[in-house]
């Protein structure tokens, strides 16, 4: 695998039963990259997810995460890697530092590592007189950039964001995306996976699951040329159609 | 070990945060050992008794004296008909009728025979079993009586008698109390080491966190520690305050040594917190955690010997306090508070309890990995 | 109406689908009644105890042997010194120790008088006492026994009647705790943790928003678990009469109208929980320690409440359960009319209306 490529997924397949959510998906990742992965309720974006945060196993193919096998080297996945999911990413019983403490911490970022850089921390968030109260009280959106922050904190060579700006008002995700660019250009990939479709707008790449198969993988200024879209939106409904029109 | 550290730190601030669990580890010991061995006091007294007298004598009079006299029983009924007492123990104001036979002097002086008839409200079995009993002591006390003023006792007696001199060991007083507590320290160590735990891991489920930390670099032994290591050190805690309250409220100081107590309970706990651990495996919510738990508990508990006897079971029921933990902990905890014994005394309960220990938790680690 | 059992059908749909916990609430009544039925028993029997015999003579052999073929007694050891006797009572399993004297025989014979030394175990003071007077009656057996050729002037014979309860089971008494005991965790508990998991997860301003009116949603929230109560009597009941052969003496229809009035208590109780709390634990530790302990160590089931100290004898008469257990009783074993039980009908009756209303007065209240 060179050395630009972040993420390399060959065939991958995952298969319940006789229901295969995940067919045969292929796609590379560079290093850096902000990489949208789009795709209805039920595509399989969720379990594609899974299978590359070393979740879950996949059924057949391959694929490496910063350079480690999804089958055999999982723990070494998951030291390389940050995680935020909308249903939940901090303790609520918990105040924001004790959460950067402890995230950091499982980590094994040094004591040293932890106290400097909450400092840094809470300063750009703005939150240091936040920092004794518990995660409970803090409005929505601070609580989705903290978590954001939180998933960064120990410096992973990729982050995974799944739905991570569910429910938060359009101001607070643009200022959730700029956090995102930073990431990235300090060196971070970021896989983020989203239904809105103007942030589809906000990736390098974007790639469009439906019903388990990638049917579009390109940047969104190419994906509406070819699909002769106005809006990311618009190539998505073109998408979803087609698969209605296979079913029948 | 690091990372150990860092789990433990949070698991400890969310239990102490947490309103609920801290009103449970103090309000439960205190409740459950001040009203449990106040209200569970199987010792049988104040037996109503209706007596029905058709003989009128001085005989009947003096026995029916003994027997008000005797402590054990109330007269709450003389009359001369059968009927009327009958409804008595209809209306449950008697438990038991003696009816005295007309002519009962007579015949017991003349024809050197006469009977007495008892009847017992047998709904409560033990009531009845032990009230008749007292009642029928109290009426051979009477027949030697009699005798003796019939007969010339010479030194040589013609009645052969065997005297039994009874002795009670461990707890002269008869304190009911005294036994029942030991018994409820069980019950508390044992909810918060299944009941408490098992809530705990699946409510994690139920929110997600889980999955958060599923991601991590955290591996699951790591973090199924984590979780045991507190509810380990509850256990324990509880158990003390347990023994607090026994001494002040009943001034009960175990007789053995508490090193032997705590020891057992440290491996008591890791057999109940496996079982937690393993119940958690297989609920999604905290309702039904909390229902399963509870259910488990209820027949362990009521299979143990806490409130009736092991000896009296079927071997059916036998066979399945063999395989209950709490069982084990009840023998223990009686033994050493109530008798002083030793670690020699306990070690096959200990080694018994310590392969629960590795079973409960084997096939709990075993589900857990295959689930998640 | 047709608005009122939409939602009865939703909250079924609920329940049912949750397998795991419908199963436990329909199997748990089962499981106690099997329990209570055929395991437990306040009855002492097979109790293991140890003989210290110093005299080893025919006299005392025999004794033994009597000793031991009593239904109360398993001869587990044979003791040699009286030092062993403190060992083995620590070793746990030997409950009492019979001693007796070296010349038992020799006394005997020519004295016509020996004593015999019975030291039991009073960690388990009830068990201590009636071993010990089983065994005494043994003894008194053994010496009638040997004394049988002459008869004893001046006896007096007693006969003894069981009433109700022939074969002094003990199921007559648990099997209306058991129904009192499962009725209050099923309605009660459940109940409370329902109507407290929707204000949880937000849903309850979803339903306080439909047309129908609050009150009626959450009567319907209770209506399954009426369903399941009547269930459960029905399988305790049939349990109880081919299993463990405990008759249902009155009447079935008294018997189910009250069981019926107790249900509604407990469901009152249930919405009455889940009108103080907002999380589901608190709603479930509330149940617990505020109705299911009391009911099972206040209702006078498996304690005689005539041997509670006073304060805990008054607190028993606000324990809906005591007066259900009285009811039961004497309506299922001892097979009396309503005319007995008029008084315990009319307080359970008192103590639904006053739950009902308080529950609905606070839920208004929380409305307002």
């Amino acid at each position: 695998m060179s050395n630009g490529t972040a993420i390399s997924v060959d065939k991958l397949t995952k298969r319940f039963g006789d229901f295969t959510a995940v067919d045969n998906i292929s796609f590379n990742v560079t290093k850096g990259e902000i990489f949208g992965f789009l795709g209805a309720n039920g595509a399989g974006k969720t379990t594609a997810m899974r299978m590359l945060c070393g979740l879950s196993k996949p059924t057949s193919g391959t694929a490496s995460v910063a350079g480690f096998d999804v089958y055999s080297q999982t723990e070494k996945i998951k030291k390389s890697i940050g995680y935020m999911s909308q249903k939940f990413s901090l303790y609520e019983d918990l105040t924001v530092k004790e959460n950067i403490r402890f995230y950091a911490g499982i980590y094994g970022k040094p004591d040293g590592f932890i106290k400097e850089k909450t400092e840094k921390l809470l300063n750009e968030l703005r939150l240091q007189s936040e920092a004794g109260k518990l995660v409970r009280s803090l409005p929505l959106g601070w609580k989705q950039k903290l978590a954001f922050s939180v998933a960064i904190f120990h410096e992973p060579q990729i982050v995974f964001l799944d739905e991570p700006t569910g429910g938060v008002d359009p101001v607070t995700r643009r200022e959730f995306w700029n956090m995102i660019y930073k990431a990235a250009a300090s060196g971070i990939t970021v896989f983020v996976t989203t239904h809105y479709m103007d942030e589809a707008e906000y990736c390098n790449r974007v790639s469009i699951m439906v019903d388990g198969k990638i049917e579009a993988l390109d940047s969104p200024t190419q994906l509406k040329k070819t699909f002769e879209a106005n809006s990311m939106g618009d190539v998505f409904l073109k998408l979803a159609r087609k698969a209605v029109r296979a079913a029948d | 070990m690091r990372t150990l550290r860092f789990l433990l730190q949070k698991e400890f601030r969310q239990i102490f945060r947490d309103p609920a669990i801290i009103r449970i580890i103090f309000m439960m010991p205190a409740l459950q050992l001040i009203i449990l061995p106040l209200a569970a006091d199987y010792e049988v007294k104040n037996i109503q008794i209706s007596v029905i007298d058709h003989d009128h004598s001085d005989y009947s009079r003096r026995l029916t004296n003994k027997i008000t006299s005797s402590g054990y029983f109330k007269l709450s009924q003389y009359t001369g008909s059968y009927n009327a007492a009958l409804n008595n123990v209809e209306k449950d104001k008697s438990d038991l009728i003696l009816e005295i036979p007309a002519k009962f002097e007579k015949d017991l002086i003349k024809e050197n025979e006469a009977g007495l008839f008892v009847a017992v409200n047998a709904i409560n079995g033990v009531k009845a079993n032990l009230g008749a009993s007292y009642l029928q002591s109290i009426v051979r006390d009477y027949n030697s009586d009699v005798r003796l003023k019939w007969i010339q006792m010479p030194r040589f007696s013609p009645e052969l008698n065997i005297e039994v001199a009874s002795s009670n060991w461990f707890n002269p007083h008869m304190n009911y109390q005294i036994f029942m507590v030991p018994g409820i320290l069980v019950v508390l160590v044992t909810m918060v080491g299944s009941f408490l735990a098992s809530l705990n891991i699946v409510r994690e489920k139920e929110i997600g966190t889980i999955e958060q930390i599923n991601v991590t670099p955290v591996k699951k032994y790591q973090f199924i520690i984590g979780k045991l290591i507190p509810f380990w050190l509850l256990g324990l805690v509880i158990m003390t305050i347990g023994f607090v309250i026994a001494r002040v409220v009943y001034g009960i100081v175990p007789l053995g040594s508490f090193l032997t107590i705590y020891a057992f309970a440290g491996v008591y706990l890791l057999a109940v917190l496996g079982l937690g651990l393993l119940i958690s495996t297989y609920t999604s919510t905290q309702q039904q955690a909390m229902l399963l738990s509870f259910f488990m508990m209820m027949v362990f508990i009521l299979l143990s010997g806490l409130y009736t006897s092991v000896d009296s079971m079927p071997e059916w029921a036998k066979w399945v306090t063999r395989f209950n933990p709490v069982t084990y902990f009840i023998e223990v905890m009686r033994m050493v508070v109530l008798k002083g014994s030793s670690i020699a005394d306990i070690k096959n309960h200990i080694f018994i309890l310590l392969g629960f220990a590795v079973f409960l938790n084997s096939w709990a680690i075993i589900n857990y990995k295959k689930r998640s | 109406m047709k608005q009122f059992t939409s939602f009865i059908r939703k909250e079924f749909h609920h329940i049912f689908r949750d397998r795991r916990t419908m199963f436990i609430l329909l199997f748990m009544p089962v499981a106690q009644i099997i329990i209570f039925g055929f395991a437990l028993t306040n009855e002492v029997k097979n109790s293991q105890i140890a003989i210290l015999d110093n005299a080893k003579d025919a006299d005392a052999a025999s004794l033994i042997t009597q000793i031991g073929n009593s239904r109360y007694f398993n001869i587990e050891k044979v003791l040699y010194t009286q030092k062993e006797i403190d060992e083995v009572f620590k070793q746990g399993k030997i409950k009492m120790v019979m001693v007796l004297p070296q010349n038992f025989g020799s006394d005997l014979q020519h004295f016509n008088h020996a004593q015999v030394q019975l030291i039991a175990d009073a960690s388990d003071p009830n068990v201590a006492s009636t071993l010990t007077n089983y065994a005494s009656v043994v003894i008194t057996d053994y010496q009638k026994r040997i004394t049988n050729e002459k008869k004893l002037p001046y006896t007096i014979n007693t006969e003894v009647r069981m009433l109700y309860n022939p074969q002094g089971k003990g199921a007559y008494s648990f099997v209306p705790g058991v129904m009192a005991m499962v009725l209050m965790l099923v309605c009660t508990m459940m109940t409370a943790i329902t109507v407290v998991r929707e204000k949880e997860m937000g849903t309850m301003e979803i339903m306080l928003v439909s047309p129908v009116r609050p009150l009626k949603i959450i009567i319907a929230k209770a209506v399954p678990y009426l369903l399941l109560s009547m269930i459960n009597v029905a399988s305790i009941l049939l349990l109880s009469v081919f299993v463990l052969d405990v008759p249902i003496n009155g009447s079935l229809v008294l018997l189910i109208a009250e069981s019926i009035l107790f249900t509604l208590t407990c469901l009152a109780f249930g919405l009455l929980i889940s009108t103080v709390t907002d999380s589901q634990q608190t709603a479930m530790f509330i149940s617990l320690t505020g109705m299911f302990l009391p009911t099972v160590m206040l209702s006078g089931f498996m304690f005689p409440i005539e041997n509670m100290p006073l304060p805990l004898q008054i607190i028993s008469n606000i324990v809906p359960a005591k007066w259900f257990y009285i009811i039961v009783k004497n309506v299922m074993i001892k097979g009396t009319g309503f005319n007995i039980v008029w008084k315990e009908t009319l307080i359970l009756a008192f103590m639904l209306f006053a739950l009902l209303g308080l529950a609905i007065k606070k839920f208004k209240i929380r409305l307002a």
